[in-house]
């Protein structure tokens, strides 16, 4: 069911940093590396007013939002508290040849 | 494997301010049970004043509802009172006959009321003032007619007032010669009863009380003093001060001695025993104020943990009286005495007093009543320690003599009324934060700008909001002394220590500061990477690498990021200045890639707003090849350098202000600093340039050039100070790079360079860099040699793999 594409060998992203997914339905997705090499991907929009998350600071398992600063978890898209908010996520694989894949 | 267990006596605010301090830092570490005495959860104690004044109820000021306890796994008890520590087998007992083990425990039973050792002291009607219990046994008691309060201390005062708004008739009786006289000075204290007098209070100082006697119904029915004077009284509160309760450490054999006695790491003589609170003596010291026992809070957390690395050290305090409508501030040594000076500022009309105590050109104490709106500042320079010599003159009238920008230049947050906007920013009034600190226990300035977001972007409201809070809650807000602020919630370490570690151990990378530093998160968060990215490669130019991914977006993109995600492009325009073949460029660049805004700007050059990431490679590009560079427009780094025409056109010009202002610029091109970094040439005082508002203005006279520093146009505009007269444009290059290297390897990152003469003082500045002529030049080399081979960021990023962040990657979907 789920709809794996291939994006990209995982050291096209950099450590703590994003790149940008654009979809042909429209709707970038920011896909995140951690320094463990874990991979997340969001919706490419802060809850807070858009701000493209993908441009953020990364550390831990948290992008700062570039706009105003919001941390959002990379895992459940949820902003941290006090702020309420969450965008949508979409799950990754990373396979044993370090291809980088997500489920849109 | 079954985890460690930790139990805390006493449910009150230090202790659990030192379970929530653990969980931030440890969330799975212990199996944690808490026993409470009282039958609530922990509320916030200071509010009790107002609440007895009737203006909060008691719901409003719970600090952990009992769900927050179940959300943490915590096991708790309350209304079960701890008889028993049994230190043998690791348990302890409660008066219900239940026991739990303990791995590690926490005591922090707080204090209790002093009761005077007089006969009636144990009548009905007679209350310490501590608890829920007792506030509600004095709202109840409100209903008779005569209250009288013992001890004319803080605690005395806010209780008087409160009971005097639920409509009794109140004396208050006071041993001293004045009110808060271990707040206060006489001047001030006398005010003080002015005001309260005004509010129909009555005071009967220097009075001892002799007995307690029974009226009707065996309920207290009047005080009688010494001096054989009766008055009536349905109600007496004791409020002659607390003391710490350590009875049931003592009789389980912790060494105690007016308090439990801890060491730095806020660890008894037994070892597997924390204490906090205002149970403990540290140092000798019990402290009676919220402000230290979260320091102490912080430090058993971090030990409880196994992080081991935190010490406390002790505590300079603060107070206000929380009473409605009067303004009352003191901190520190006030007092004086041998060796000290006093500067004072007396109104009495006015209604303002000022007092500060200064010892070897160091500011140790200060009582300010009427206007308190200084308050946290002299506090910041208590704490700091900080050398005033330079400010003496001015400094009774405070910090605030130029307005901030963005809040109609008010600084008195006490005058205040509720619907002002505190923040400009964000749009935040003053009773939304008032709210907000009452109702979600807020303490300190980080976290009122996490729950109301004032002061969290420009930053220039923290004053207020500062002010608002420590009248809010009293002396329960303190600053940390700003060289001891940890850099933000990954480490303990402040700023000048990480930037002490990087050069004394040689560190070079990140990796090396988080291992070196016990960071407590894996690889930091956004305020501490960017603050160690500068530190590294300004301590070891060359040697450390830049990293990108430690950069806010402008600096990693090159390039100044836009609401809607789009982004802003600015050339450089050495001294302002362009030419025909430039322009046509520009232009060029502006049609091809379609953008939407072309601006002159502020710093004397064209912005390009609206270019979208992944075209800036190809803009730069064609920038390049016209021979135009990055204007860094987006940098912590040098900026612009304005420029007036100058003698070089100007019938008043005395120097050529365009070819030194290009000649600066050129010098500076591509440094990075703690903060952006500003400059301006005129040619001539009437200074068209601007220079008395830039981090360095240069302003020509006939004899050579006049050197200013400090300036700051931004949001607290300030005028630049006078640094010195020299004659040669290369003294100009060599003064000026070697102030601007001073503060570049000085500074704390993302304090501009106003901000860092503030804290240091410019005589310090002109020591290194005016009067020592090596060392002047040797800055200026260091300058040099780091700036030496500077590439322009446009033209590296459009190339390898830093290329790769421009190009989204386009999926079938
Ligand atoms: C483009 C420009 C406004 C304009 O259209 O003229 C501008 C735009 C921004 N300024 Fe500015 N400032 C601009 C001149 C100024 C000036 C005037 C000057 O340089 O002579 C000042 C006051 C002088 C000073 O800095 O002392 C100024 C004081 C600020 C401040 C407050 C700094 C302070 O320390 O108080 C900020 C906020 C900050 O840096 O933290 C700021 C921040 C910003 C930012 C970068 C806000 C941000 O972080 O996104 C703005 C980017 C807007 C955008 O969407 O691209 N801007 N800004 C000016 C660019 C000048 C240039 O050519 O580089
Ligand atoms: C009316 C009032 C106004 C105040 N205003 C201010 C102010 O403006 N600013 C400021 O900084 N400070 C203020 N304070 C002081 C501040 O509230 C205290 O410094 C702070 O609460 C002390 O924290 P603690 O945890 O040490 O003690 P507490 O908060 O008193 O907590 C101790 C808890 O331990 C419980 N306990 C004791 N023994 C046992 C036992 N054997 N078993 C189980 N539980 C036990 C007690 O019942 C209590 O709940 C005020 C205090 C009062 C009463
Ligand atoms: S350009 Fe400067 S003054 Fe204008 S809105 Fe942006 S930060 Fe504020
Ligand atoms: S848009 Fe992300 S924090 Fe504002």
């Amino acid at each position: 069911m789920s709809n794996w594409i291939e994006i990209c060998p995982l050291d096209d992203i950099p450590r703590l940093g994003s790149r940008i997914v654009q979809r042909k339905s429209g709707g970038d997705i920011a896909i995140f590396r951690t320094a463990d090499d874990t991979v997340f991907a969001l919706h490419d929009k802060c809850p807070h007013k858009g701000g493209p998350l993908s441009q953020g600071l990364v550390h831990g398992q948290r992008v700062t939002c570039p706009l105003h600063g919001w941390n959002i978890g990379l895992a459940d898209g949820q902003a941290l508290a006090p702020d309420v908010g969450g965008c949508d996520r979409f799950a990754v694989q990373v396979d044993e040849n370090r291809m980088v894949r997500i489920s849109v | 494997m079954s985890k460690p267990r930790l139990v805390l006596i006493g449910n009150g605010m230090a202790g659990v301010r030192t379970i929530e301090e653990l969980l931030k830092i440890a969330p799975d570490h212990y199996e944690i049970t808490i026993f409470g005495a009282e039958p609530h959860p922990n509320y916030n104690r200071i509010l009790l004043s107002p609440v007895l004044a009737g203006e909060m109820s008691l719901p409003e000021i719970v600090l952990n509802e009992l769900d927050w306890y179940r959300e943490h796994g915590i096991t708790l008890h309350t209304g079960k009172q701890i008889v028993r520590i049994d230190r043998a087998r690791r348990m302890v007992v409660a008066d219900d006959g239940s026991e739990a083990p303990y791995d590690r425990l926490l005591v922090a039973t707080g204090s209790t009321p002093f009761v005077l050792p007089i006969p009636g002291n144990d009548l009905p009607g007679v209350i310490g003032y501590r608890d829920i219990k007792d506030t509600d046994e004095m709202i109840e008691a409100a209903r008779h007619k005569h209250a009288v309060v013992i001890g004319g201390g803080l605690l005395g005062l806010e209780a008087a007032n409160g009971l005097k708004l639920r409509g009794m008739d109140v004396t208050v009786v006071h041993l001293g010669p004045w009110l808060l006289e271990r707040q206060l000075d006489e001047v001030a204290g006398k005010m003080l009863q002015k005001s309260l007098e005004d509010k129909g209070l009555k005071f009967l100082l220097q009075k001892q009380t002799e007995a307690l006697l029974p009226g009707e119904g065996g309920r207290v029915g009047s005080v009688r003093f010494k001096d054989g004077m009766q008055i009536a009284a349905d109600l007496v509160v004791m409020a002659a001060g607390i003391r710490p309760n350590y009875a049931l450490a003592e009789q389980s054999g912790i060494y105690c001695n007016r308090g439990i006695v801890v060491n730095d790491t806020m660890q008894t003589y037994d070892p597997k025993i924390y204490a906090v609170g205002e149970c403990v003596s540290h140092r000798g010291i019990a402290y009676g104020l919220v402000a230290p026992l979260f320091e102490q809070a912080k430090v058993a957390a971090n030990h409880l943990a196994g992080f081991g690395i935190s010490r406390y050290v002790g505590s300079v305090t603060s107070t206000k009286l929380k009473v409605t409508g009067i303004d009352l501030f003191s901190a520190g040594d006030f007092m004086g005495g041998e060796a000290t000076d006093d500067i004072l500022l007396n109104d009495p009309a006015g209604g303002v007093y000022k007092k500060l105590v200064l010892k070897n050109n160091r500011l140790v104490g200060a009582v300010l009543y009427g206007d308190t709106s200084e308050g946290p500042w002299y506090f910041q320079l208590i704490k700091d320690e900080r050398d005033v010599h330079d400010i003496r003159d001015q400094l009774i009238f405070g910090q605030s003599l130029v307005g901030d920008a963005g809040h109609q230049g008010e600084s008195r947050a006490a005058s205040m009324p509720d619907s002002a906007e505190v923040c400009g920013c964000n749009g935040v009034c003053k009773g939304t934060i008032v709210k907000a600190i009452k109702e979600q226990g807020l303490f300190s300035l980080d976290e009122v700008k996490k729950h109301t977001k004032a002061a969290s972007s420009c930053g220039s409201c923290s004053g207020l909001v500062e002010q608002i809070l420590s009248s809010t809650i009293g002396g329960a807000y303190t600053p940390a002394a700003s060289d001891k602020k940890p850099i933000c919630a990954c480490t303990e370490h402040s700023h000048d220590k990480v930037r002490q570690s990087i050069r004394d151990e040689h560190l070079t990378t990140k990796e090396m500061v988080f291992a070196e530093m016990g960071w407590l998160t894996a690889n930091g968060c956004d305020k501490c990477r960017p603050a160690i990215n500068y530190y590294l490669i300004s301590t070891w130019p060359h040697e450390a690498k830049d990293d990108p991914q430690s950069r806010l977006i402008n600096e990693r993109s090159h390039a100044n990021i836009q609401k809607d995600g789009t982004y802003s492009v600015v050339p450089r325009m050495w001294g302002g200045l362009t030419t025909p073949a430039e322009l046509r460029a520009i232009a060029d660049v502006a049609e091809k890639f379609q953008v939407p805004t072309v601006k002159v700007t502020g710093g004397q050059r064209i912005d390009l707003l609206g270019i979208k990431k992944a075209d800036l490679p190809a803009v730069w590009a064609d920038l390049n090849a016209a021979g135009m560079v990055s204007g860094h427009a987006y940098g912590k780094s040098i900026r612009t350098v304005k420029t007036c025409v100058g003698a070089e056109h100007c019938r008043f010009g005395t120097q050529l202000a365009m070819d030194l202002g290009v000649k600066l610029e050129k010098m500076l091109f591509d440094m990075y600093a703690p903060h952006k970094v500003k400059l301006a040439v005129s040619g001539c005082p009437r200074n068209c340039a601007e220079a008395g508002i830039k981090d360095v203005g240069v302003i020509g006279v006939d004899s050579g050039y006049e050197l200013y520093v400090g300036g700051n146009g931004g949001i607290k505009t300030e005028v630049a100070q006078f640094l010195c007269k020299v004659k040669t444009d290369e003294e100009v290059m060599e003064y000026g790079g070697a102030f601007l290297q001073l503060y570049r390897e000085e500074a704390r990152y993302l304090e501009r360079t106003c901000h860092w003469l503030e804290r240091v003082g410019l005589d310090y500045v002109k020591g290194l860099m005016v009067d020592d002529a090596d060392n002047r030049r040797a800055l200026h080399e260091r300058l040099l040699a780091a700036l030496k081979d500077a590439k322009d960021p446009w033209q590296t990023s459009r190339e390898g793999a830093a290329l790769k962040q421009f190009i989204p990657i386009a999926v079938d979907a």
